[in-house]
C-alpha cells in the first residue's frame, strides 16, 4: 500500500560524470556570504569567553552540540562553567531553568530544530513563562544546511514569535553574534537567538563602518531611494550584494538590517516605509508563514501604511536535500535571485 | 548549617495532627470551589506533613530566604494539598483559603510560581519539575549550598521520556543534594498508571539509572518520616528517590471506596459529610 499523500523523492535521477559540476552537501557558514568578506572564527564561543571571565553567573549548557555551536571554545576555556547535558534537549531547557532560578544565566546551545520543536514546551512553561534569564543559541536556522527537514529550521522564529517574553534574535554575521552576546546577557527575560557558526563572516562593518548591535533596534545599512529591503540574519548580506549588483542596473536598494525579530522595532520600520514611496521588500532566511515578513506586514498595515510590498523567503513546505548554494538558488535566497525577484517587482 | 533549627524540631504538634490538618484544609477549599483534586491531596497529606514539619528548612515568614530547602510541585494540580500544607506552615495565611481558584486568588487551581509564596516552580505541564530540580541542585552545588532540592512528583509523570532524562542527569552529576518524591497513587486521568503505561519494576527502574531508592507506604507516618531520614543521611554521592505508596482520598473512607478517579466527584451535599467523617478521625 502507498500513501497518495505521500511526496516520493527516490524516482531515478541521473547519476553525474566525475568531473561533472554537481555541489556536494557540506558547506560551511563561511560561504554563505560573497568572495571578498573576511571571516572570523567561532564568534559566539570567544565573546561567551570574554563575557564569562568578567561575569561569574555566565555558564553555558549543551545537549551533545558544543562542538557544532561553538561552545567548545567556552568548556575549553572555562570547564568548570561548561555542563554537558548529553542528547536530551528536554533536560538541557529545564536544568537551564532551574540554574536561571539559582542565580545564573544559562546560555543553552544545541540546533534551532531541537529547541523549537522537541523541546518547546520546556522553554515555554520552565522559562518563558516565568521570565527566567536563559539565553537559547542555536546553530542551523533556517536553510542553512543541506541535510534536510530533520536539520532545517525553516519555523523557529514562526515558533517562538507565539511565545510571550520571549525575545527573538536572528543576527548577521561575526558583528552581530560578538556583540549581540553581552546585548542578550544583560536582558533580563529569556531569549533565543539564532547561531551562525565556524567561520563567519564580518560583513556589516564593511558596509557601515560604525555598525553596533543593539538588542531591539532596526538599523539602515545602506540607504536607497527605489527599494527598501527589510532584512534580518545573513538574508541582510544577501540583501547587501543584490543591492550592489542592482545598483550597476541603476536600481538603488535600502538595506535596513533588523537582528531583533522581537519585540519588533516598528518605529524605524514605519519611519523607514513612510519615506519616500520605495518598494518594500522583506527578506529572510525563514518559511514565509509567520516570520520577519508577516510580522512586519502586520505593522505595516496596523499603522495603515501600505506601500508596494513583497515577500523573500522560503516556501511554505519541508525543503529538499542536497548542496547550500544550488538551494538558496532554487528558493529564492542566493543573491542572484534575490537580486532577480526585486527587479521583476519594479 | 541550620539544619537543627526547622521548623519541625521546635514544634510540639504531633505529625498526625500536621497530617489531619492539611487534609481538613484541603476539604475547607475544595468545598469552596465545589470540586478540586481532592482525592490526591488527602493521599499525599502524610508525605507533605513529613515534608513540612519534619524534613524540610526553611523559615515561614522569608519564602524565599536563600537557605531554604526547595521543594518544587512538579504536579501542578495538586496545588490544593501545597496550598494546605503551605497554610499549616505559615506561609500563607489561613484566611486566605476561601478565595481557593476564585478571581484575583493568590492559588489558582495549578500551581504556578508567580503567584503563591512558597510555589517554587509553575508545575502542571508534567514531566518537567525533574529536569528542574537538576539544573536548582547544580546551581546549589555551585553556591555550596547545603540545602537539599525535593521534587514531588506523580506516578503518571514516570511515563514522560524528560523525567528518564533528568534521572539519568541527576546521577550523572552525582546529585546528592537532590531528593525526590513520587506519589504513587496509581491513578492518572484515564484509569490506573499500571493500566496505562506500567512503570513497574519502579524501584530496579530508579536503581539501575543511578539512584538510592526505597519504596514505604506513604499513609504510614513513621515509615515516611524514617525514609526522609535515610535519604537525608545518606552519605553516597547520588540522588535518592521514595516512592509512596499512598491511597487516593485517606482518611475519609466512604470516599476512598468510591470508585477512584483521578478526579473524585463529591456531591455537593457530600462536602459536610467528608469533614464530619475527617472530624471523627481526629488525633487524639
Amino acid at each position: 500500500m502507498t500513501l497518495a499523500s505521500m511526496a516520493r523523492k527516490y524516482e531515478p535521477r541521473p547519476v553525474p560524470r566525475k568531473d561533472g559540476q554537481r555541489l556536494t552537501t557540506s558547506a560551511m557558514i563561511a560561504s554563505l556570504a560573497a568572495e571578498g568578506y573576511d571571516t572570523v572564527a567561532a564568534p559566539f564561543g570567544h565573546a561567551l569567553v570574554d563575557l564569562a571571565r568578567r561575569d561569574d553567573r555566565i555558564l553555558g549548557l549543551t545537549a551533545d552540540l558544543a562542538k557544532y555551536t561553538d561552545l567548545h571554545v567556552f568548556a575549553e576555556a572555562l570547564p568548570d562553567r561548561f555542563y554537558q547535558m548529553g542528547m536530551a534537549e528536554q533536560l538541557l531547557m529545564s536544568a537551564a531553568a532551574g540554574l536561571a532560578r539559582e542565580g545564573f544565566i544559562p546560555f543553552a546551545t544545541t540546533y534551532a530544530v531541537f529547541a523549537s520543536r522537541r523541546a518547546y514546551d520546556f522553554i515555554a512553561m520552565a522559562i518563558a513563562e516565568e521570565n527566567l534569564p536563559v539565553k537559547i543559541v542555536c546553530a542551523l536556522p533556517g536553510l542553512t544546511t543541506g541535510y534536510g527537514p530533520s536539520h532545517q529550521a525553516t519555523e523557529d522564529l514562526a515558533i517562538f514569535r507565539g511565545l510571550p517574553n520571549m525575545t527573538i534574535v536572528d543576527p548577521c554575521d561575526a558583528v552581530d553574534i560578538a556583540q549581540m552576546v553581552p546585548a542578550i546577557a544583560a536582558h533580563p527575560g529569556p531569549v533565543y537567538s539564532r547561531l551562525l557558526r565556524g567561520k563567519v563572516p564580518s560583513v556589516l562593518t564593511r558596509h557601515r563602518p560604525d555598525y553596533r548591535f543593539q538588542l531591539g533596534k532596526a538599523q539602515r545599512i545602506r540607504d536607497g531611494k527605489d527599494v527598501l529591503v527589510i532584512s534580518s540574519g545573513f538574508m541582510t548580506m544577501r540583501a547587501l550584494d543584490a543591492a550592489e549588483l542592482l545598483a550597476k542596473d541603476g536600481i538603488d536598494v535600502a538595506v535596513l538590517h533588523t537582528p531583533t525579530i522581537k519585540p519588533l522595532d516598528t518605529e524605524t520600520i514605519l519611519a523607514e516605509a513612510r519615506a519616500g514611496g520605495r518598494l518594500v521588500v522583506t527578506a529572510e532566511n525563514h518559511t514565509v508563514v509567520g516570520g520577519l515578513g508577516e510580522a512586519v506586514a502586520g505593522t505595516l498595515l496596523r499603522a495603515g501604511v501600505t506601500p508596494s510590498f513583497r515577500m523573500i523567503g522560503l516556501p511554505d513546505e519541508f525543503l529538499e536535500a542536497g548542496a547550500l548554494p544550488t538551494l538558496h538558488d532554487m528558493y529564492g535566497i542566493s543573491v542572484a535571485k534575490v537580486a532577480e525577484q526585486i527587479r521583476g517587482w519594479l | 548549617m541550620d539544619r537543627d533549627r526547622r521548623p519541625s524540631a521546635t514544634s510540639n504538634v504531633s505529625l498526625e495532627q500536621r497530617a489531619w490538618n492539611i487534609r481538613r484544609k484541603a476539604l475547607l477549599m475544595a468545598e469552596v470551589q465545589g470540586q478540586g483534586y481532592i482525592g490526591q491531596a488527602l493521599g499525599v497529606a502524610d508525605v507533605l506533613a513529613a515534608s513540612y514539619f519534619h524534613a524540610l528548612n526553611y523559615r515561614p515568614h522569608d519564602p524565599e530566604w536563600e537557605g531554604r530547602d526547595r521543594f518544587l510541585l512538579s504536579i501542578g494540580h495538586y496545588a490544593i494539598a501545597l496550598y494546605a500544607v503551605l497554610m499549616e506552615a505559615g506561609i500563607l495565611p489561613e484566611e486566605e483559603l476561601e478565595t481557593y481558584g476564585m478571581d484575583d486568588s493568590r492559588m489558582p487551581m495549578s500551581g504556578m510560581a508567580s503567584y503563591t509564596p512558597g510555589m517554587e516552580i509553575t508545575g502542571g505541564s508534567l514531566g518537567q519539575g525533574l529536569g528542574i530540580a537538576v539544573g536548582m541542585a547544580l546551581g546549589l552545588k555551585r553556591k555550596r549550598s547545603p540545602a537539599f532540592v525535593y521534587n514531588l512528583m506523580s506516578d503518571g509523570e514516570l511515563g514522560e521520556g524528560s523525567t528518564w532524562e533528568a534521572a539519568m542527569s541527576a546521577a550523572h552529576h552525582r546529585l546528592d543534594n537532590l531528593i525526590c518524591l513520587v506519589d504513587f497513587n496509581n491513578q492518572q486521568a484515564d484509569g490506573r498508571s499500571t493500566e496505562m503505561l506500567c512503570s513497574e519494576p519502579l524501584e530496579a527502574k530508579w536503581e539501575a539509572f543511578g539512584w538510592h531508592c526505597q519504596r514505604v507506604d506513604g499513609n504510614d507516618l513513621d515509615a515516611v518520616v524514617g525514609a526522609f531520614d535515610a535519604a537525608r543521611a545518606l552519605a553516597e554521592a547520588r540522588p535518592r528517590v521514595i516512592i509512596f505508596d499512598t491511597r487516593m482520598c485517606k482518611g475519609v473512607p466512604f470516599l476512598e471506596t468510591r470508585e477512584i478517579t483521578h478526579f473524585v466527584r463529591v456531591e455537593p451535599d457530600e462536602w459536610s459529610k467528608a469533614l464530619a467523617v475527617l472530624d471523627e478521625g481526629r488525633p487524639q
